[in-house]
């Protein structure tokens, strides 16, 4: 099954990403640009693991018993990058707190008329 | 992909920071059959705990309940669609999935394989890269998540004022 | 709190156990899947669940604000006094195997140091982050 895929997992994930560039883009929301960051991040991490699998390999964890691993630099970078994606999503979102506070709104449009106006 | 294209359709947000733990659980699945099993523990803990509770907090602070609609962008649309094709002309470069012999497998991580045992002498290889091998990344790393949370000290700690008192003034 | 009793109670016998279960993945990280990160946001989850169950001001008691930024900068000391302690031994920064008599030792040493540093930062800062929204 797995020598049939082929290329076709990097489309999936690729759809994934321009999804959440898309919610990026055209949602007014704050809040819900953040959410699809989040889509965008969690496509780029299923992309570096899947590229990091190896067929008919088993967890990289040594054992006797197994000959062949999957490569471990790209878990080791994507379980960096989660932690990491996780700290600046709590950053934005205490600025989306102190944009509500000064603001009133977190609509983008609203804001940018706000700031129009003053 | 179901649950990406319901965040984007989805008005209400706190169903949108729902769906998106389910994205993040889904996610760490995936992971677990790519046999990447830190990287599924890490981000079930993670996606689906901690970044679902700080986008709930974050919408009980604000009191938002729905967004406004989105409207069709037709910037976004050609951008995504630009990029996309781009990424997808790119992918016919890629080695297949799970082909042993990609350019990926061939320079280091043999060498991490095969002499974590002789030289670090544990048993977790992802464990003796990220902190031996790859050490100083990983104190940058550290460094990194300190920093987001002074930061999030600096902005959320104490003298919050209370809203709208700003926005009577101007 | 009459209708909330099935989750004090359950809560009440769960968290421990996870907190147990943190500490099993923190210092198993080398035999199995684990090690700092995830063992440091499974012990902030666990936090986290106190305060939403039994109250914010309880677990503020339990481990209260000061002591969690300490626990931040504590962590992040740590890893980059085990950096120090390898130079003043005579390795390079954060070469592990002059901490202990075998080489493998001092890895073993140099390992588990790190990765408490680094579970003690992320907890910290995971709690810290709860405690800032949800005030």
């Amino acid at each position: 099954m797995v020598e049939q895929i082929g290329v076709f997992n990097y489309w999936i994930v690729i759809a994934l990403m321009m999804t959440g560039l898309y919610v990026v883009i055209s949602c007014r929301n704050m809040v819900k640009k953040i959410i699809g960051l989040n889509l965008f991040q969690g496509s780029v991490f299923i992309l570096y693991i899947s590229m990091g699998k190896v067929e008919g390999g088993t967890a990289p964890i040594l054992a006797s018993d197994f000959t062949s691993y999957s490569n471990p630099l790209p878990h080791v970078l994507i379980l960096t990058a989660i932690v990491v994606g996780v700290a600046t999503t709590a950053l934005g979102l205490a600025l989306i707190v102190r944009i509500h506070d000064r603001y009133g709104t977190v609509e983008e449009d609203a804001i940018q008329n706000l700031d129009r106006e003053v | 992909m179901v649950s990406a294209i319901a965040i984007l359709r989805m008005p209400g947000l706190f169903t949108a920071a729902m769906i998106s733990g389910i994205y993040s659980l889904v996610a760490a699945v995936v992971f677990l059959v790519m046999d990447a099993v830190d990287v599924a523990f890490t981000e079930a803990a993670v996606g689906a705990g901690v970044a679902t509770i700080l986008m709930l907090a974050t919408l009980a602070h604000t009191g938002v309940r729905r967004s406004q609609p989105v409207p069709f962008s037709w910037i976004g649309l050609l951008v995504v669609l630009v990029a996309g094709a781009a990424l997808v002309f790119a992918t016919f470069d890629m080695p297949a999935f799970g082909e042993p012999l990609a350019p990926i497998h061939m320079h280091v991580a043999p060498r991490y394989l095969l002499e974590s045992m002789a030289e670090i002498g544990v048993p977790n290889a992802v464990t003796s890269v990220l902190a031996s091998y790859r050490g100083y990344d990983t104190m940058g790393e550290v460094t990194v998540i300190f920093t987001a949370g002074v930061g999030v000290l600096a902005l959320l700690g104490r003298g919050r004022r209370a809203p709208t008192e700003d926005v009577k003034d101007s | 709190m009459g209708h909330h009793y099935v989750l004090r109670v359950v809560s009440a016998l769960l968290i421990p156990v996870i907190l147990l279960f943190a500490l099993y993945v923190q210092f198993h990280g080398d035999f199995g899947p684990g090690g700092g990160f995830q063992a440091g946001v499974i012990f902030a989850a666990a936090l986290v669940l106190n305060a939403l169950v039994f109250g914010l001001e309880n677990t503020k008691r339990v481990v209260s604000p000061s002591a969690v930024r300490i626990g931040a900068a504590l962590g992040l000391l740590l890893y980059a006094g085990v950096g120090v302690a390898t130079m003043l031994l005579g390795g390079d920064f954060l070469a592990y195997s002059v901490l202990a008599a075998t080489a493998i030792g001092g890895q073993h040493l140099g390992i588990l140091l790190v990765e408490l540093g680094v579970g003690i930062t992320v907890t910290s800062v995971m709690v810290s982050l709860f405690y800032n929204f949800a005030s």
